[in-house]
């Protein structure tokens, strides 16, 4: 798996946390939503970055009054064809205005790529066989759209 | 007609360059068949029964005469000299070679066409009234909304994975004959109190393994607000549509589980949040697209040429035709003229590539260059003079493409069935044949008055069995062919699922019993009763019993 | 085990085609390699798959036919669809069958 960030493949700072292994007091990690919501007090004195994942079924209101807590947010593509999570990032940019890291993760292929990014994914967790470099020739394959979407403030 | 724009344009030749190269990586062996199958669908491309099938785009089903010349090469250059007319107003290619396609979609980009969204789980080639803006009832022109639509739902970043396909339908005109009630979502165009241009919106129709009518979530929505209530619900649509089991998973099963009245709170809660953003186009756009509908430059001709009637009472042919298969246009002295694609004992919708010149040509030379899909699989020449149908009628009779049998018994829609559709459970277009040549004699179908058989080769309804006044369903039942009979069907203003009136029965059999359902029909008609009337009146009990009787 | 044959769709052009027994694929059923054992059958299958893996064909599956005199047909009428072509255009007949 190798991360995409503007346009770079980039080495990724952060942990998924699964939810058995003990938080350690170090680190950048990402929690479930059930993780954040029996530990969130724990989480929220540790003194480190904290992501979040949610399930493709999990929508955008349901952490829409934490913003505030996360510096980035994995929505989950189980199969490439659920997609749900490009509701729940529309919302996220959208409606709630969060600005900080929108990672997709999950069956995340190269020919979603685009649709992911005009959602308003920054980052992406590429799960597809080819090499990753190859894939980001997919952010540019098309630059004429007709919908206003993802606009969030991306410059 | 609608005409590209430069960003129109990029984005269906960056379309194209983007499935060459999908292909390139197909036939290289870079993406394997399940990885692959998603995108050429997302393209129109299908793998049927003997080949591919390429599903070409004719939004809301208009075609100008270059376009369809366009479909004539394509047909005899990368395929077998012809292609199938469509139930949503698309054309089908049944013979395209993979390696080919790109080229296929390059020429068609040329002309300002493309396969987008004719597959997939997306919001599908969105259909309207093949008679917009020259009917004479019409209210408002649907094709402007139809366009909005398309180009919204084009290549929609949220919108892509929908749990199931999706499809729009638009009439501008009381009488539906874009069956909106049986699409996810269908849009009737209204005037209110205050002159306004709005929609009622009807949501969750559809065929398929659960026939359902739509029902109306709103009864008015202002014009300016379409793209945001689509947006809502289909948002709401898209988050909660199941995604567990494919037979349950069209919105019309939303709509059955929540209640129509909760998935209209929901619509409306997510619209408020959403209808002051940038989601809804400007008035400009909308202006800017219905200049492109704006009226012809037709002549001021008087209401009837005395040298018309004279040939139409000199030629008892031609007037049948006149009767069967025109109606008035809304500017005086011009015609909408039906091309039936249902000749007897043809096969329906199919077109040769020298039919669709022929077509392009009188298109070109009578009616502005434009031609209209209806969704009953037959072509339109929408405005044509009078004093010209006589030499369009010669030259359509040339080309078998005159029989005059709009609305009657052979105007037969049928789906591919198993002679293509790597779906099927039984064969559709030999059936239509069948029913047509017991039919051929016109006198009869005349007397027997407006009646639609549909025919689908399996549940899928492409045919639109359900709404058939009589329908007919292909089954399997140990490798024979049999097929379910529904009676009372109805696709219009008055939309209803037909009925199932028995057991299915076998292929050899289907004919005469149609046939016993007609004279059911024939003996109980009150005077000028048109078969759905009738039925509608009696109930389905008298069909039914003559239905089952054996000789 | 009933009698069968592989059959798959050609990758570049979709086209019909059966396994032979020189381990190539061809448009005509007659040419096809008829299966009577399982082993006989799993082993063409596999080697179906890695010709789909080598993008020759793709969605390659067992199709039961019947002898009917010096011909074999496929039981399923689908499959006999596939084997002449649509029955509405015998214009297009891939092979002519009894
Ligand atoms: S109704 Fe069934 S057989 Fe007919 S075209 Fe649709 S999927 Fe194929």
């Amino acid at each position: 798996m190798s991360l995409i960030k503007n346009n770079i493949i980039i080495r990724d700072s952060w942990n998924h946390l699964d939810d058995d292994t003990p938080l350690s007091a170090e680190g950048k990690v990402i929690v479930s939503l059930k993780r954040w919501q029996s530990e969130r007090k724990l989480l929220m004195e540790r003194q480190e970055p904290l992501g979040i994942r949610l399930k493709s079924a999990e929508g955008a209101e349901m952490i829409s009054d934490d913003l505030a807590h996360f510096d980035l947010i994995a929505l989950e593509f189980p199969i490439f064809k659920d997609g749900r999570s490009y509701s729940t990032a529309r919302m996220l940019r959208e409606r709630y205005h969060y600005k900080g890291e929108l990672r997709a993760v999950g069956e995340v292929l190269r020919d979603q790529l685009q649709f992911m990014l005009r959602c308003g994914f920054d980052a992406f967790e590429y799960a597809g066989k080819t090499i990753p470099e190859e894939a980001i020739s997919a952010f540019v394959e098309m630059d004429k759209f007709y919908q206003t979407v993802g606009d969030w403030g991306r410059t | 007609m609608y005409v590209y724009n430069l960003v129109d344009q990029s984005l269906v030749n960056q379309r194209v360059q983007q499935f060459r190269d999908q292909v390139r990586r197909r036939l290289s062996g870079e993406l394997n068949e399940e990885e692959f199958k998603p995108l050429r669908l997302m393209n129109g491309l299908y793998l049927q029964l003997h080949a591919y099938m390429l599903r070409v785009a004719i939004p809301y089903g208009t075609l100008s005469s270059k376009q369809m010349r366009a479909l004539a090469h394509i047909a005899v250059r990368y395929d077998k000299g012809y292609g199938h007319f469509t139930t949503r107003q698309n054309l089908q290619f049944n013979w395209p070679k993979l390696k080919e396609t790109p080229d296929i979609l390059a020429d068609l980009a040329d002309v300002q066409m493309h396969a987008f969204q004719t597959s997939g789980n997306c919001i599908r080639n969105v259909t309207a009234d093949q008679y917009a803006g020259v009917a004479v009832e019409e209210i408002a022109d649907p094709r402007i909304t139809a366009e909005v639509v398309r180009q919204w739902s084009t290549l929609h970043p949220e919108f892509s994975f929908l749990p199931r396909k999706f499809k729009i339908a638009v009439t501008g005109s009381k009488r539906d004959r874009a069956a909106v009630r049986v699409h996810d979502i269908g849009l009737i165009i209204k005037i209110n109190e205050a002159g306004e241009m709005g929609y009622e919106v009807i949501v969750g129709g559809g065929l398929g393994r659960t026939p359902i009518v739509g029902v109306t979530i709103r009864e008015f929505l202002p014009q300016q607000c379409l793209l945001s209530y689509l947006e809502s619900i289909l948002r709401i649509y898209n988050q909660i549509g199941r995604r567990d089991n494919i037979y349950k998973a069209r919105i019309k099963i939303v709509i059955h589980e929540l209640g129509a009245k909760e998935f209209t709170r929901r619509v409306e809660k997510e619209w408020k949040t959403i209808r002051d953003t940038a989601i809804d186009l400007p008035v400009g756009e909308y202006e800017r697209i219905r200049a492109f509908f704006a009226p012809l430059p037709y002549q001021s001709l008087p209401k009837n040429d005395a040298g018309f009637s004279h040939l139409k009472f000199e030629n008892q042919d031609f007037s049948h035709w006149v009767r069967g298969n025109t109606l008035p246009h809304r500017q005086s002295g011009y015609s909408i003229a039906n091309i039936s694609l249902k000749p007897i004992g043809g096969i329906p919708g199919d077109a040769s590539a020298k039919q669709m010149e022929v077509v392009a040509d009188l298109a070109e030379k009578f009616s502005f260059g434009e031609i209209r899909v209806a969704h009953e699989q037959n072509l339109v020449l929408p405005h044509v003079k009078q004093t010209d149908l006589y030499s369009i009628w010669n030259t359509l009779k040339e080309h078998n493409l005159a029989t005059p049998n709009l609305g009657l018994i052979s105007d037969i829609i049928a789906c591919p069935g198993m002679d293509y559709c790597s779906l099927a459970t039984a064969r559709s277009i030999p059936l239509a044949q069948d029913i047509s040549n017991r039919f051929s004699n016109l006198r009869r179908q005349n007397d027997i008055g407006e009646l639609s058989v549909n025919i689908s080769g399996c549940i899928n309804a492409c045919g639109h069995h359900h709404v058939g006044h009589i329908g007919l369903l292909g089954v399997d039942r140990k490798g024979e062919e049999y097929y379910q009979v529904t009676i009372g069907g109805s696709a219009d203003e008055n939309a209803s699922i037909g009925e199932i009136i028995g057991p299915a029965i076998p292929y050899d059999e289907v004919v005469d019993a149609i046939e016993r359902v007609v004279e059911t029909y024939v003996d109980l008609r009150a005077k000028n009763e048109s078969f759905i009337d009738a039925y509608r009146r009696v109930g389905k009990q008298p069909f039914k019993e003559n239905l089952y009787v054996t000789n | 085990m009933e009698t069968k044959v592989i059959s798959a769709n050609r990758l570049e052009d979709g086209i019909v085609v059966y396994i032979t027994k020189d381990n190539n694929w061809s448009e005509c059923i007659s040419d096809a390699e008829v299966f009577n054992d399982e082993a006989a059958c799993d082993e063409a299958l596999s080697k179906a798959y890695t010709a789909e893996e080598a993008c020759i064909v793709v969605g390659s599956y067992l199709v039961e036919i019947e002898q009917k005199g010096v011909y074999y047909n496929p039981t399923k009428y689908r499959e006999f669809i596939r084997v002449i072509g649509p029955t509405v255009r015998p214009d297009l007949a891939r092979q002519a069958r009894s």
